[in-house]
């Protein structure tokens, strides 16, 4: 069970309360998150990553057992501690004031 | 009686305002989607309880929202409430967010790219919708303005949208560029005589039009004269802020330029200026009232590099005339101190008799005129930065 922690608005978009917890098939990647995180809300398609392209949204950023996977690779497995969930994937957007 | 719904977007949501026909005492509902930009939202000429609602975010993109009645609930159109999250071959539905510029040999070629601000040529990249606007005959066919510059339309109610690639590809994209505000289709207006006929416009490229319904484009520009591209008479470059029509004469186009209110009467084929003695022709909006397709409202504000009305006084002009002759209105509006700017889509006017007349600024501030503009009241002072304001009437 992998957790998820999402900023306001997206879970406000998706009607979420708290954190999301999915089944993610190993391996346990970011892309492999996302796709099951789109597949659960797909009201949430496009606003983390480009529906075309899969690129990250410029200002959000992935950080995971507090590592920046921002830049990492779509395949690139993340930690164990988020494939077991004993930690979350956090999804953070960019700190602005106004 | 009949009942009248304003549609407010703000920088941190969206707003409905309503009252009876007498357009005296308002209700306030809101924020729907509190704390994202609603650039635009417009309801449906057929079906006023179809609204539609352009829901952005810096951080997380575009959503496209729709109500089914009249805003008390919304839904993304590839996901209507109480329905299934997938496709029956278990695909998301998020297909009412997807905006993909049209590369398809069949249609969407030659592929450009436009010019940057510094002169070089920039690939396309999709920001938001800036303008949505209901066809006039059908509630599921809408279409869509959006930055980078270019027109959609959907035929599903917003599940899905396609672009009319012959508008950005028919020839004069590469010299389109934008402006300090980005390069965005903010305005379209459809012949209510000839649905085919539409008129678009774009900051910082100028206005086109088509009669084929989208598929060929060409540039109506001839008559405008702007100082600050290379070619003041140029094709292509000018930054037209805002055109409008009188739906009984829809040959008859008025325009606010960056500089320069302008009319035309012959479908924009030529433009004249009709800036006349207003005490500034920069601006943005440019409405028509609904019963007296020579009576136009501009809102002057002092430049293009001081966006707040000319000596700190919120006047909006009135033409009775087709332009050149104005005169200030200010009954009610605030006459010292007031430093507020009136965007493109943020003024607008209602069918009852008397016209009202509407808009909101940068300030917050939504006001009305039952009477044509010539008293006005505040019907809200305190919302977020108004980006738009729609009236709907409702019998």
């Amino acid at each position: 069970m992998v957790r998820i922690i999402l900023p306001y608005h997206l879970k406000m978009l998706a009607k979420i309360i708290g954190e999301v917890e999915l089944d993610v098939a190993a391996p346990v990647t970011l892309r492999a998150v996302l796709d099951a995180l789109e597949s659960h809300y797909p009201m949430l398609c496009g606003t983390i990553r480009d529906q075309t392209t899969g690129v990250r949204r410029p200002m959000l950023r992935f950080f995971a057992c507090e590592q920046d996977f921002s830049n990492e690779p779509p395949n690139a497995q993340l930690p164990a501690e988020i494939a077991a969930g004993t930690e979350p994937l956090l999804i953070v957007g960019a700190i602005a004031g106004g | 009686m009949s009942k009248v719904r304003v549609l407010v977007g703000t920088r941190k949501g969206a707003f409905l305002l309503t009252s009876d026909g007498q357009r005296q005492k308002w209700s306030v509902e809101g924020p729907h989607f509190a704390g994202w930009e609603i650039y635009h939202l417009k309801g449906s000429p057929v079906d006023p309880q179809r609204l539609y609602a352009s829901q952005s975010s810096s951080w997380f993109g575009q959503i496209i929202q729709r109500s089914d009645d009249g805003g008390k609930t919304w839904f993304q159109p590839g996901t209507p409430a109480g329905e299934p999250m997938t496709t029956p071959e278990g695909f998301p539905k998020g297909e009412s967010n997807k905006f993909v510029y049209d590369t398809s040999p069949e249609t969407g070629k030659p592929l450009t790219t436009h010019q940057w601000y510094d002169g070089t040529q920039h690939p396309w990249e999709f920001k938001r919708v800036w303008h949505l606007e209901p066809s006039l005959a059908d509630p599921d066919t809408v279409y869509a303005g959006v930055e980078d510059a270019a027109l959609f339309r959907s035929t599903d109610g917003g599940k899905s949208w396609h672009e009319l690639a012959g508008m950005r590809g028919h020839g004069t994209g590469p010299q389109w560029a934008p402006g300090a505000g980005g390069m965005g289709l903010h305005t379209i207006l459809i012949d209510p005589k000839n649905p085919k006929r539409l008129f678009i416009a774009i900051s910082s490229a100028g206005t086109f039009r088509t009669e084929d319904g989208g598929q060929t484009w060409q540039p109506i520009n001839r008559g405008l004269r702007s100082q600050y591209i290379p070619d003041p008479d140029a094709e292509v470059g000018h930054c037209v802020h805002r055109i409008a029509l009188h739906g009984s004469r829809p040959d008859v186009l008025f325009m606010q330029k960056h500089w320069d209110v302008m009319r035309s009467d012959d479908g924009g084929n030529s433009w004249c200026e009709v800036s006349g003695d207003l005490p500034s022709d920069f601006g943005f909006p440019i409405e028509v009232h609904a019963h007296e397709p020579e009576t136009v409202y501009v809102v002057p504000i002092t430049s293009d590099s001081l966006h707040y009305p000319p000596e700190g006084k919120l006047r909006v002009y009135r033409s009775r005339t087709g332009g050149n002759d104005w005169e200030p209105l200010m009954n009610g509006l605030p006459q010292e101190n007031c430093y507020v700017n009136v965007l493109r889509d943020a003024t607008c006017v209602d069918s009852l008799d008397p016209c009202g007349v509407y808009f909101g600024t940068t300030g917050g501030q939504v006001y009305v005129s039952a009477d044509g503009g010539d008293h006005w009241n505040a019907i809200v002072r305190d919302l977020p930065a108004v980006v738009s304001v729609e009236v709907q009437v409702i019998d």
